[in-house]
């Protein structure tokens, strides 16, 4: 369970409360205006900010002290989520062993991870030589070799088309099945949360708002979502 | 939170940075004599000052229509111009000196010429041949400057101007002008800088009581008079004029841009006619005024290099030494500041400041601190060559961090959190991330640091002894006794080596980041 117990974040100006826990397994959407903190909260959890005060925990554990490798999740950022420079089974094998140490073994599940994601034989690439829709399966074959419990999705599939990006959400959520992990996504799109998630949270005036259930928070929007919606 | 180690290393190099500088300083304060300055101190106070301001002004002004010329027309050869412009930065001093005695020298071309059509012949000696060495070596670094000045005028302007159908007059007013405005000042600032802290050229081409730079007046306090304490008070007055001018020159002054970019030409309709062939002229004279006394030293060095005098292949493996080993320090220690700095934090900018501490001290400044330091301990001769390493590796640190700079920040910027959130961290983060998207600026600056150590004379000649020359100074001494045949031929494999090592290191650098 992820709780956030009395979060306060600030940031140049900017600051955000959040108060509320999230149940194992659960799959949440971040919504919300632009600037409202939906990354900041993001980036809190995952450990690049600090928060001015409350705790963040997992199960129970502080992660206060924990640097963001060390944290019991995998974080996708908008971009750059792969080394330009690494080939693809090299950038997929840092979620194993971050000193690129592979053993046969580690290889190997290497290679399941690409087949699963459906990237067969495209190890030896590097992602200069991959669209966005295959980079973003590369990242996502790391997160499920890392398995870790907690999933945080940073708008990493905003650049890519309306199809292009259902059938990566539709891998993400095979995928936290199969690491059993619960989801943290920002979105602008309600269809999105729609094909995605359970509950919803809200961020805006400052405010991260406990989640919600999806259909009844789209069906019967507070105002704040009723005016970003449109 | 991250690793800890990271920021210790950076905090690390610049404490010991910061002592390797202010140690000296400390020690030449302590031994200083009496704090009047003779009539001869005065006078090469104001000659350092005079012929820094004279070559700064005087490159300037040549590289003005140079780099107008050069950025305005297309031409057979544009290229291999620009590749020339950057060679002279590499030029060990004492080569350029020894190319433009060939040339202006008293049996040189010029004079020659001179003697066929029945004029005096001049001598290159004194404040002018002084300036001469100046320009020569700093006006392709003026080019560079101010050439990037034009290209950095938007097209979006240059195609308003073309719109607006502005002649050449209206395109000197309205854009050029007002970038010169800009770009000039720094330019001079920066030769001026450079030229203040002259040494291997006033020694060879200065010298008496009419053309000694400070610098000189250190060296030969310490080498001819054995005056420490003059030596001392000398190495003080250095460090004021470079402190005040360094501090004020690296707020004011953009960094040249050493690398590529300067092949583009400026989008605008160059203007034809007169002002076409003046392009011409004036590239042509800078060209021939670059690379006759490069080609001078070619012609002379060649039949020499066949049976070189046997002290200089000791001291080529000598100079080789101290490049790689002080091209290494400076490398790593630019590169712990940088990502120290890139990292960002309350500390960057103590880190950023140490990281420039050098530019406010010089070779022979510190030279002589670590001279008092060491001398009653050891023979300064036996430290010549482990002092020449850190004095080379110190000078060119500034250089090397700036250069590494933005590309830590960028990479920070780019895969900073990435790398924290997949437990990228020590040595596996510099092997898997900083060693490739840092090898560009890392093997370019190791050419750099180890071409420019190659080639210095400085520190070296006031520690060594008889034995334990590197090559420039057996150059230098080669020169200075007339052999020049002998100096030409160790020219030439100095220029050799030094370039060797920038294209292995900056070739070596561009294969690790493909």
């Amino acid at each position: 369970m992820l709780q956030l117990d009395q979060v306060q974040l600030a940031q140049d100006g900017f600051s955000l409360r959040a108060d509320w826990s999230v149940q194992a397994g659960q799959r949440i959407a971040v919504m919300g205006p632009s600037g409202a903190g939906k990354s900041t909260l993001l980036s809190a959890i995952a450990g690049f900010l600090m928060p001015r005060s409350g705790r963040i925990l997992w199960n129970g554990a502080d992660l206060a002290t924990l640097s963001p490798g060390q944290r019991p999740l995998t974080i996708l950022f908008q971009d750059q989520n792969l080394f330009p420079h690494l080939t693809v089974t090299q950038n997929i094998g840092l979620g194993l062993r971050p000193d690129l140490r592979l053993g046969p073994d580690e290889v190997a599940r290497v290679v399941v991870a690409l087949d699963r994601v459906g990237l067969t034989g495209l190890g030896a690439r590097r992602p200069g030589q991959l669209s966005g829709g295959q980079a973003g399966r590369v990242a996502l074959a790391r997160a499920l070799l890392r398995a870790r419990p907690l999933l945080l999705l940073d708008e990493p599939f905003a650049a890519l088309g309306p199809a292009l990006k259902a059938e990566m959400l539709a891998l993400v959520g095979q995928v936290a099945q199969e690491t059993g992990a619960t989801v943290l996504m920002v979105t602008h799109d309600p269809k999105d949360a729609t094909a995605f998630a359970t509950d919803i949270v809200l961020v805006a005036d400052g405010v991260a708002a406990a989640p919600k259930d999806r259909a009844q928070m789209l069906s019967d929007p507070p105002p704040a979502l009723r005016s970003y919606l449109g | 939170m991250a690793s800890r180690t990271g920021p210790l290393i950076a905090a690390g190099v610049a404490g010991g940075l910061a002592l390797f500088v202010l140690a000296p300083l400390l020690a030449v304060a302590a031994r200083a004599e009496g704090y009047a300055l003779g009539p001869a101190d005065w006078a090469a106070v104001r000659f350092t000052v005079v012929q820094a301001a004279l070559s700064a002004l005087m490159s300037v002004g040549l590289a003005i229509p140079v780099a107008r010329a050069i950025a305005r027309r297309r031409f057979a050869g544009r290229g291999a111009v620009i590749v020339l412009l950057g060679a002279p930065f590499l030029l060990p001093t004492v080569v350029a000196v020894l190319g433009l005695l060939a040339v202006f020298g008293r049996a040189g071309t010029l004079n020659t010429l001179l003697a066929w059509v029945g004029l005096p012949a001049v001598s290159v000696y004194g404040l002018h041949g002084v300036v001469l060495a100046h320009v020569f070596l700093n006006l392709p670094l003026a080019i560079r400057m101010i050439l990037q000045g034009w290209q950095a005028i938007p097209a979006e302007r240059l195609r308003l101007a073309m719109a607006l159908g502005f002649g050449p007059a209206e395109v000197a007013r309205h854009l050029e002008r007002p970038m010169l405005r800009e770009v000039v000042p720094g330019a001079a600032i920066v030769v001026f800088v450079i030229c203040l802290t002259s040494f291997a050229v006033a020694l060879t081409l200065g010298g008496g009581p009419r053309a000694t730079t400070v610098e000189l007046a250190i060296f030969q306090a310490v080498r001819f008079d054995f005056d420490l304490g003059r030596a001392a008070l000398l190495a003080m007055i250095q460090f004021a004029l470079s402190v005040v001018v360094a501090v004020l020159a690296w707020r004011l002054v953009q960094p040249a841009a050493f690398g590529a970019g300067l092949g583009r030409t400026v989008a605008m309709t160059a203007p034809k006619g007169w002002r076409r062939a003046m392009d011409a002229v004036v590239i042509l004279a800078a060209v021939l005024f670059l690379l006759l006394p490069l080609l001078a030293v070619l012609m002379r060095g060649l039949p020499g290099l066949a049976d070189l005098p046997d002290s200089v292949w000791p001291a080529a493996a000598r100079s080789v030494g101290v490049a790689l080993v002080s091209s290494a320090v400076t490398m790593a220690a630019a590169l712990a500041l940088a990502l120290g700095v890139a990292r960002g934090g309350r500390w960057a900018v103590v880190l950023d400041s140490a990281a420039l501490v050098p530019l406010a001290t010089s070779g022979l400044v510190l030279g002589v601190g670590l001279f008092v330091l060491v001398q009653p301990m050891l023979p300064p001769s036996q430290m010549a060559l482990p002092v020449t390493v850190m004095v080379n590796a110190a000078l060119s640190l500034p250089f090397a961090y700036r250069l590494l700079l933005p590309s830590a920040r960028a990479m920070q910027a780019d895969f900073g959190r990435l790398a924290m959130s997949l437990g990228l961290s020590g040595r596996a983060r510099l092997r898997w991330m900083i060693w490739t998207l840092l090898a560009r600026p890392l093997g370019f600056g190791a050419g750099l640091s180890a071409a420019l150590s190659m080639g210095d004379l400085g520190v070296i000649a006031l520690f060594a002894g008889d034995q334990g020359a590197t090559l420039p100074l057996v150059v230098q001494r080669l020169t200075g006794a007339y052999r020049m045949q002998d100096a030409a031929g160790a020219a030439l494999l100095l220029v050799t080596l030094s370039f060797a090592l920038f294209w292995l290191f900056d070739h070596g650098g561009r294969r690790a980041a493909a």
